[in-house]
């Protein structure tokens, strides 16, 4: 049995750029390997938090508005992997968004509107701290497989 | 036609290129490497042009596609919709199975067919089933 790692955490701030994503990635993978997860979890967490991010970079911050980018947390804890995306852009109310009805989505070739519904479903645990004009915080969980 | 994206001034990485070639009336697309936010219109531009062509039948062959979030899986639902209106199709081939599992957990295997290898792509557009 290899002893995972427990107490770590992380920080790191990206600009509010696209072309920021693929460091993110990178950032998260690095974080998560050698915790336990699968290939196909680690592929997961990163589309989370690419999800999660490119939602900050095309929504919170509109043209003219003070743009101190993103802010990536990662902790580790003995059974979860956490990230925490915090901005200071624009509010919203994250319980006003209804998960899609996939069969209508697909059958009306309807895009766009996925990535929250993404987020939740890769996740375990997708929560949010909104306090409006202060900042905005997603906080994903995945689970470790503890024995 | 290929054309690349990187993520770096100079080109330095680059995460994501693509490929695009002629077979007959049936147009084959790679993409290969990442496709996010940032790269994603990238392929909207390949596929866009295709319709500019009037070539509506195309093959996605994501045999080196590494990843794609819901930014590129918008632009296929954008293609395959006005492919299909114009009597073609997006067929998908040799999507990686970590990339296939997001994609058939959304619905979408159930609305693109998909298949193990671009032959038998190819030959679903040769049976005539558009």
């Amino acid at each position: 049995m290899t002893e995972k790692p427990d107490g770590q955490a992380f920080e790191a701030v990206f600009s509010n750029d696209t072309a920021e994503l693929s460091e993110i990635r990178e950032f998260v993978r690095e974080k998560a390997q050698g915790l336990g997860f699968s290939e196909e979890e680690l592929y997961q967490i990163q589309l989370a938090v690419d999800e999660a991010c490119a939602n900050v970079m095309e929504h919170a911050y509109p043209p003219g508005m003070a743009n101190p980018g993103l802010h990536l947390a990662v902790q580790v804890e003995y059974d979860r992997f956490t990230i925490v995306i915090a901005d200071r852009g624009l509010t919203f109310d994250p319980n006003l968004i209804a998960p899609p009805d996939l069969a209508e989505y697909l059958a009306e070739y309807r895009v766009g509107g996925l990535g929250i519904y993404l987020m939740r479903t890769l996740m375990d645990q997708v929560d949010y701290n909104i306090q409006p004009g202060v900042k905005n915080e997603v906080r994903l969980t995945k689970y470790l497989a503890t024995e | 036609m290929a054309a690349a994206c990187s993520t770096e001034e100079g080109g330095f990485l680059e995460t994501y290129k693509q490929q695009v070639e002629t077979l007959g009336d049936l147009t084959i697309v790679r993409p290969s490497g990442f496709i996010d936010a940032h790269t994603a219109p990238e392929l909207e531009r390949a596929l866009n042009n295709l319709v500019s062509e009037r070539r509506f039948k195309v093959i996605l062959d994501c045999q080196l596609m590494d990843y794609i979030s819901s930014a590129g899986l918008g632009v296929l639902m954008g293609a395959i919709s006005t492919y299909r209106q114009n009597q073609g199709d997006l067929k998908i081939a040799q999507m990686p199975a970590k990339v296939f599992k997001v994609f058939d957990l959304l619905g979408f295997s159930k609305l693109f067919e998909v298949f193990d290898t671009k032959e038998e792509a190819i030959a679903a557009f040769r049976e005539g089933s558009a």
